[in-house]
């Protein structure tokens, strides 16, 4: 025997060959499962993720109004004073800009979700914004010179950045921009007040200027009547002069922020931190306590009528069997909506089963019971609907429990009880377990039954993340609420795992 | 050791029929009485009705027609968990979600019995298998033969009178079913408890039993203890079932003195004893044991019949040696000699004569 490593016939090393037959084996195995990889990673990772990341991105304040973000970072919120005129200044330079842009109403619809009335307060200053008394400034410095009526004194002066006058080159750098994207020449647009307003402040603030015109415009800055934009906005809505709506901005200027999930809580974040919504805002922690609830229920009344139909199917002869779970599988095969309307048939108020009770004199005409659009409605349709996936794994689950095992229990002296309860049930738990499981998280994220049959007292939060989805459209909401969902299941998985063991759940054999 | 067996009646199974679909009979008209302390098994091949016998007796079929009794009382009507029968099944059925122990204390929980009585009953039990330090585990955690244990254990545990046991050395290796089967015997003796066995390996229906039931489509073909059985079968579906045997067909030609002549369809002529046959023109098989077929003419009595013979092969196994001879134009009869020094080796080829005590060749039904 030679010491060297183990050679192939070919005389490569043994392991090298190996790894290389095994590499061939693997990657052939990749290949057949990729086009499902992919498919899942596109359609189902790929969401969730965005899911989660929209649930904590907040990038709209610090893009739409960036400059008042920047000039709240050092406005100390407790103070309860309003930012400086700084502040509102930055706020009117964005505004104008985002009004021109469109972008303004998404904010304010953005920043209505945290503080109500921020919606129509953004609609209003925007449509106001336009008619600022800004335009005095625009007439005193076009008084003082002509030439600051030309584009192109603008475009000399600002256009490659002007370090003494850093407000008007960066006010002046977006103007640009705005006109480029409205497909207009900036040379040949005529200067909004924005950039007078811009201008003004830059020259009062400053000294030594390299330009001779803007010496000029410097030494004529004290016959100009100053303009105070806070005065400009409180005009067009006191609620400027609210501290509370600064707050609000500065709050979430972030780029990431907790507020969703805090929504998701019934709390909100304010400047003093987190706090309670108010009461007639808090709506979710219910409907998740409800939502919950609601599963646990729909689980056991499955519990409840699967396990005998389950346990009657095992023990049928084969033949018989089968074309039982012919029925038990015959929901899945009809639509969804169509079955749930079949129980809106059912059980609205003049349908078939008050129908039924008042003719056989249980109930009389005005007592007729009220089945659907609430709790009981929803309780009733989506047992119904669910039981097949309760069924199932139990059934399946039974098949494997050998009848000698209730024989032997029988013969050793229990009762047909005794020998159920002790040995038979005992063996069908797993199927319970992976029954529980299935039906309990398909519940949990139902939609279109709740909807349907569900009125307002039988709705789950997977209503409510379709509301925000598709007629809000607070769509980091949703994703707040979806990701609490998600973790909520993932948790009860783990504590299903810790108390029972996931091993004991079995779909079969 | 055979019991006499006519000294009780403890199991009677009185005309008793079964049919699962109302078209066929499963079990017919079957009459056996067990005695109490008798190891009763039954032997047949598969689907002759012995697991449905054993249900009907457990409580878990009803016969369609007839009567059990037990210890004189009709029990059609005690559910299975009143009877008090122990019972090991086929496979066992050890619960797999208790341990060894638990298993065995469920009968004994099920009693309402005290909790330091069930576990010296259990742990006695356990012992009486030599499992005693198997308590903890799952069955799972057992070999086959443990598991059979357990499920002895636990079948005799709450002290019955009747024990039943459907095939249960079916999964076992040969060397541990005859360790296992020996156990048993010894167990079901000691405790002098009744035993139902049924199986359809003949050797250990043989070694175990008092008395065998043969069972056949659905009837007893003969019910008796394990000697008579091998040595004087009552019909040639026995005959042929229990152990190796040479069958010849042909007609009674004369039946005189309790020795029968018949001419087989060769047409030679053979003694035989009329067991199945009444009256000459009958048809018959006659059967003859390997092991009683004689060819050294001077141990036949005088004027006997003899058959010619072609030695076809020669087997050495051992303990015997195997001749296969063609005979009255048949190639598979088979004689078994014992390896003895002073035995002959017959050669292929050879012709000899082969005969036998008139007693050794039973006349049965064809
Ligand atoms: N539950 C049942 N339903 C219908 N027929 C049955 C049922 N159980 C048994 N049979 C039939 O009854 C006959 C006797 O069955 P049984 O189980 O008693 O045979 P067995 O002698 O125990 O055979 P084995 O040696 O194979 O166990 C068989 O033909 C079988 O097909
Ligand atoms: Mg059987």
């Amino acid at each position: 025997m030679s010491d060297g490593p183990v050679l192939a016939a070919d005389g490569t090393p043994l392991k090298r060959s190996l790894a290389r037959a095994l590499r061939r084996e693997k990657m052939r195995a990749f290949l057949l499962v990729a086009p499902l990889l992919i498919f899942i990673m596109v359609t189902f990772v790929a969401p969730i993720a965005d899911m989660l990341f929209r649930s904590v991105e907040n990038n709209i304040v610090r893009d739409t109004i960036p400059r008042t973000v920047q000039a709240l970072r050092s406005w100390d919120s407790n103070s309860d004073e309003l930012p400086p005129e700084a502040a509102f200044s930055a706020f009117y330079t964005d505004l104008v800009f985002a009004e021109e842009r469109k972008l303004h109403t998404r904010l304010g619809s953005r920043l209505n979700y945290e503080k109500t009335g921020m919606s129509s307060l953004f609609r209003k200053s925007g449509r106001r914004v336009g008619r600022f008394d800004t335009d005095e400034y625009s007439k005193a410095f076009t008084g003082l010179d002509a030439a600051w009526e030309d584009p192109a004194t603008w475009n000399r002066l600002f256009a490659t950045g002007n370090t003494a006058m850093p407000e008007t080159s960066d006010t002046y750098a977006t103007w640009r921009a705005v006109i480029l994207e409205n497909e207009d020449d900036p040379l040949a647009e005529e200067p909004w007040d924005v950039l007078f307003n811009a201008l003004y402040r830059d020259l009062s603030n400053g000294n030594a200027f390299d330009d001779p015109l803007l010496s000029a415009a410097k030494a004529g800055l004290g016959s100009i009547e100053p303009v105070s934009i806070r005065e400009q906005l409180v005009d067009v809505d006191e609620d400027w002069e609210d501290p509370e709506v600064w707050k609000t901005i500065q709050t979430y200027a972030a780029s990431y922020t907790p507020g969703y999930f805090l929504n998701s809580a019934d709390l909100q974040l304010t400047g003093e931190g987190v706090s309670a919504r108010p009461e007639n805002e808090r709506i979710y922690i219910k409907l998740f306590q409800r939502t919950l609830f609601m599963s646990l229920v729909i689980t056991f009344s499955c519990i409840l009528l699967g396990y005998p139909v389950a346990w009657l199917l095992a023990n049928l002869p084969a033949r018989t069997a089968n074309v039982l779970l012919i029925l038990v599988l015959l929901p899945f095969w009809t639509s969804l909506l169509v079955r749930t309307s079949a129980w809106k048939v059912l059980l609205q108020q003049q349908g078939v089963i008050n129908d039924i009770l008042v003719w056989s004199g249980l109930i009389d005409d005005a007592g007729r019971l009220v089945m659907i659009n609430n709790q009981t409605g929803t309780i009733i349709a989506m047992t119904h609907i669910l039981l097949p996936f309760m069924i199932l794994p139990l059934y399946s689950v039974m098949k494997t429990i050998p009848p000698s095992y209730l024989r032997a229990a029988k013969s050793l002296g229990a009762t047909n009880w005794t020998a159920f309860w002790r040995v038979y049930f005992p063996n069908s738990v797993p199927g319970i377990g992976a029954g529980s499981i299935l039906v309990f998280i398909l519940a949990i994220g139902y939609y279109i039954t709740p909807e349907l049959v569900g009125g307002t007292q039988g709705v789950f939060i997977s209503n409510r993340i379709a509301f925000h989805i598709s007629s809000s459209l607070n769509w980091g909401l949703a994703a707040a609420l979806g990701t609490i969902l998600l973790a909520a299941v993932l948790i009860l998985y783990w504590a299903y795992d810790k108390m029972v063991g996931i091993d004991n759940v079995k779909l079969g054999g | 050791m055979p019991l006499d067996t006519e000294t009780g009646d403890f199991v009677v199974f009185d005309r008793v029929q079964k049919s699962y679909d109302g078209e066929i009979l499963v079990v017919k008209d079957l009459n056996l009485s067990i005695g109490k302390g008798e190891f009763l098994t039954m032997l047949g091949p598969s689907g002759s009705g012995k697991t449905t016998c054993l249900m009907m007796l457990a409580g878990f079929e009803t016969a369609t027609h007839g009567e059990i009794l037990l210890d004189g009382n009709p029990i059609n009507n005690i559910p299975p968990h009143k009877r008090g029968i122990g019972m090991v099944f086929q496979n066992y059925a050890l619960f797999p979600h208790m341990t060894v122990a638990e298993n065995l204390a469920f009968p004994l929980e099920v009693r309402k019995m005290g909790k330091s009585d069930r576990e010296a009953k259990v742990k006695r039990a356990l012992d009486m298998v030599q499992m005693g330090d198997f308590g903890g585990r799952r069955p799972a955690q057992l070999s086959g033969g443990q598991q059979q244990r357990v499920a002895l254990a636990r079948a005799l545990v709450f002290e019955p009178e009747l024990v039943l046991m459907d095939e249960p050395l079916g999964a076992l290796d040969k060397q541990l079913r005859e360790h296992m089967q020996f156990e048993i015997t010894n167990l079901a003796h000691d405790l002098g408890i009744t035993t139902v066995y049924v199986t359809h390996d003949q050797t250990e229906a043989l070694t175990m039993s008092d008395r065998v039931a043969v069972f056949d489509d659905g009837r007893i073909q003969q019910l008796a203890p394990p000697d008579i059985l091998y040595e004087e079968p009552e019909n040639s579906f026995v005959a042929q079932f229990i152990g190796e045997n040479n069958t010849l067909g042909g007609v009674v030609e004369t039946i005189e003195n309790g020795v029968c002549t018949v001419k087989l369809d060769s047409g030679d002529i053979i003694d035989a004893k009329p067991v199945n046959v009444s009256k000459p023109g009958e048809r018959t098989l006659v059967s003859i044991r390997p092991e009683r077929v004689e060819f050294n003419k001077d141990r036949l009595q005088a004027g006997a019949h003899t058959l010619q013979a072609e030695v076809l092969e020669f087997i050495y196994m051992g303990d015997i040696f195997r001749t296969r001879l063609r005979v009255a134009g048949r190639d598979d009869f088979v004689v078994k000699t014992r390896n003895a020094p002073d035995q002959v080796r017959l050669k292929p080829g050879e012709t000899i004569e082969i005969g036998w005590l008139p007693e050794d060749c039973r006349a049965l039904d064809a």
